[in-house]
């Protein structure tokens, strides 16, 4: 289907869908990324008190973030079910992993008070599940950018498909982003102890994120053609030479603001890192939904379901946005170790 | 088609959709009581509203949590293991979720970090509105749930074209037919369970000699609830009923074990249907009287199950059985109910041992009609999973059985494992009982504890 001959609504629509399907995973990755961030560096406070106040610091936001997960994937369902039908059974093992360690993840913020002194075992289902949820994410986006076997409109590989080098190491790559945008989050919000562990390990975690996102930047074009062919050829180099240097600018200013005492420009330019190379993989993959074979215009529903949608989002997004900006603000500050938020 | 994926498909949705409903049903009854408490406390200034809205909120986050996260995987199983399914409904289903999301997930989930963490953060007057805000989200989530699974029931509003089914007007998908029968009956349910578990409470402390203030508003708000709701229940009940007749006929015959429309229609009390051979085992009814339940008419008919194609008919012996578990807990509770009521104006309510003891007995009943419930609608549903629409055996992923049956086996035993502990902490919360408030109602540095004192350092007290 030449997305040129489609009818203006019939072409827009999808366009319109893909952008609030990216905004909401995108805001997703942002949100719940410190909070899985902050549970994939449990281990590294072995101190009660400090995970107390790690848990504390997150502990009124980790629902709401997690809901954009809900979204995303409910707008994937309703704007593109072709993709959506396609996406779910290919990622199925790593789908699969991801929930069952949100399940583990999740209870732990309720179970550990309830549970203390014995809260132990929940400890660790909060860092191990934080740390699978975060692989299992990072894999199905290197999944992803790999495409999937389909035939006929329908996903015609195996159950382990996904599992290839490359999307193991984008999963590793995920628990390091998501481990730094955590570490910025607990300098910024705590304080003693508990914020100088984490800016002890911020930087090298900044490190090592950027030399994960320089292995994918240099993996992808030369093992998928396509991405090769979208960021060098003709002029394209020269249109999209932002990204990298954005990247460069957002990667420096973290590190500065780490050192120079600006907890929150740091957690900024975390989240602008997160944002940054999602719009460069967003740049990679478009206008596939499905790689390599389905576009966002032959997985769009009908326009009724798609207008439907879009219109309760137009008038609701906001609200949610406001009520939840109202809730990181009433939370603002720093939590201080035993005395909770005053 | 591989029969065996299929089978581990349904058995993981049965599964982890049964597991969840408890959870929502308890939460959406749970946020209204402690909205009731709150808004209680605040314009009579008495402390044990308070304590007990305090209590009741701890079981609550523990109870939501569970929902949450047993809900997520729901809305993804319908992918993995349903792809054709989204496929064939997803542009009807797909949006009615997608509302849910933008109008009540968010809405709850935002609001209760300011119910459980901003008990001095944020003034009086806004914390009692977020958690009048927070039952609201559970109601209007149980609204587009509600409204989604009931057109999986009686579809309408849409036009099929090449297998898939197209929204064309969304008035009538999400009012159709059974919506408002289903989401008036589950709405009742949920606070009806919840308000047996109130009355179990407090009839717990009344026994144990303990809270005594605290139980006798527990045991008067849970009576009180029960009383009303329970007739009202029945009375809702019968609408549904009557209701699916119109446009489940099939379910209804395997409700009542009917198989035969040969004259008025008998009420099967007991039987053991049989599917093969089209009877009932060891069957007592009694005549004339599923005429008379089903068409308010003595003289009374329906069609039976014969008068479906034996591929167009429903399992009726899950159907026909879980029917009646649902119903008998019914009556259970309306009894409950109206004895507690009547001991209440003799003002033996909290001195009545008997009834105290059965009341303590009762906590987990609503919860297993609400089960019961759903595999009546669902399982009389079948063989379709859109009615009408989509045949459950086409709705399957191109995934195999191997690939199914090991995320079934992941996820009972994830699920066993997690959820049993979590519903021994809400058991241990419960007993545990309600705790002095460590906050002054009205003084400005109240000494509210943060979240280790509230839940843990008081439950230290509570071990020792």
């Amino acid at each position: 289907m030449n997305p040129q001959n489609l009818s203006g609504l019939a072409y827009w629509l999808p366009v319109v869908s893909t952008g609030v399907v990216g905004l909401a995973v995108a805001l997703y990755v942002i949100m719940d990324g410190f909070d899985l961030g902050i549970g994939i560096l449990f281990p590294f406070y072995p101190r009660e008190a400090d995970r107390d106040q790690l848990m504390n610091s997150v502990a009124p936001f980790w629902d709401g973030n997690e809901t954009w997960l809900v979204l995303g994937g409910v707008w994937l369902l309703v704007a593109f079910p072709l993709a959506y039908s396609i996406i779910t059974p290919a990622l199925y093992v790593p789908l699969i992993a991801m929930l069952l360690a949100l399940v583990f993840r999740g209870v732990a913020f309720e179970f550990r008070w309830v549970a203390k002194p014995h809260h132990r075992k929940w400890d660790i289902a909060f860092a191990a599940g934080s740390t699978v949820a975060a692989f299992s994410q990072g894999a199905m986006v290197g999944a992803l950018l790999n495409g999937f076997r389909i035939e006929t409109g329908q996903f015609a590989g195996g159950s382990l498909d996904w599992l290839t080098p490359f999307s193991v190491m984008c999963g590793a790559g995920l628990i390091v982003g998501y481990a730094l945008i955590g570490a910025c989050w607990i300098v910024m919000k705590t304080s003693g102890e508990t914020e100088k562990t984490a800016r002890r390990y911020a930087q090298p975690l900044l490190l090592a994120l950027l030399a994960f996102i320089v292995l994918i930047s240099v993996w992808t074009p030369l093992q998928f053609e396509h991405v090769a062919v979208r960021w060098f050829s003709g002029n394209n180099m020269l249109y999209l030479s932002p990204v990298p240097l954005i990247t460069a600018a957002l990667a420096f200013s973290c590190w500065r603001g780490l050192k120079g005492r600006h907890p929150t420009i740091a957690f900024n330019a975390a989240v602008g890192l997160f944002v940054i190379s999602f719009v460069g993989l967003a740049i990679s993959t478009l206008p596939y939904l499905a790689p390599p074979s389905i576009t966002l215009w032959q997985a769009a529903a009908s326009p009724k379901a798609q207008t439907f949608m879009l219109v309760g989002t137009t008038v609701l997004v906001p609200f949610v946005l406001g009520y939840t900006v109202f809730v990181y603000y009433t939370f603002r500050g720093k939590v201080h170790p035993g005395e909770g938020y005053h | 088609m591989d029969s065996h994926a299929l089978l581990f498909a349904r058995a993981q949705f049965a599964f982890t959709i049964s597991v969840h409903i408890i959870f929502p049903a308890f939460s959406i009854g749970s946020s209204a009581f402690v909205a009731t408490l709150l808004v209680l406390w605040r314009r009579t200034g008495r402390d044990h509203y308070h304590r007990l809205a305090r209590f009741w909120t701890k079981i609550f986050a523990v109870s939501f949590a569970m929902g949450v996260v047993s809900g997520i995987p729901l809305s993804y199983e319908l992918g993995t293991n349903w792809s054709r399914y989204s496929l064939a409904v997803g542009n009807v289903i797909g949006p009615l979720i997608g509302y849910e999301v933008l109008t009540a997930f968010f809405l709850e989930s935002t609001f209760l970090g300011i119910l459980l963490f901003g008990w001095t953060r944020v003034k009086p007057w806004l914390h009692v509105t977020s958690a009048v805000l927070v039952a609201l989200g559970t109601m209007i989530s149980g609204f587009w749930i509600l409204a989604a699974n009931s057109w999986m029931q009686t579809p309408a509003g849409h036009i099929v074209q090449n297998g898939v089914a197209l929204p064309v007007d969304w008035f009538h998908v999400i009012f159709n037919p059974s919506f408002p029968y289903r989401f008036t009956h589950m709405m009742t349910a949920a606070y009806l369970t919840t308000s047996v578990v109130v009355l179990a409470a407090g009839a717990r402390y009344l026994l144990a000699g303990k809270f005594q203030e605290e139980a006798r508003t527990l045991m008067r708000m849970g009576v009180g609830m029960v009383a009303i709701l329970g007739p009202a229940q029945l009375l809702f009940g019968d609408q549904h009923g009557l209701n699916t007749l119109e446009h489940q006929p099939a379910k209804v015959a395997a409700m009542e074990g009917h198989w035969e429309n040969t004259g008025p229609a008998a009420l099967v009390l007991f039987g053991i249907p049989d599917q093969e051979r089209e009877l009932n085992h060891a069957e007592i009814a009694l005549p004339r009287l599923g005429g008379l339940i089903l068409k308010h008419d003595l003289n009374g008919r329906y069609a039976g199950l014969k008068d479906f194609p034996k591929a167009d008919r429903p399992p009726v012996l899950p159907v026909f059985f879980a029917f009646r578990i649902m119903v008998g807990i019914g009556v259970l509770l309306i009894a409950l109910g109206l004895v507690g009521a009547f001991l209440w104006a003799r003002g033996k309510l909290f001195t009545t041992r008997w009834y105290l003891r059965a009341a303590t007995f009762s906590w987990p009943i609503g919860f297993i009609a609400i089960l019961a419930g759903w595999v009546t609608t669902e399982t009389g549903r079948q063989p379709y999973v859109a009615y009408g629409i989509l045949r459950t055996e086409h709705a399957l992923s191109p995934v195999s059985a191997t690939t199914v049956g090991a995320s079934l086996v992941a996820f009972l035993l994830v699920y066993t494992i997690v959820f049993s502990i979590g519903i021994y902490y809400i058991r241990r919360l419960v007993l545990g009982g309600p705790k002095p408030a460590t906050v002054a109602p009205g003084s400005p540095h109240e000494g509210l504890p943060n979240r280790p004192l509230a839940l843990g350092a008081e439950h230290h007290e509570a071990r020792t």
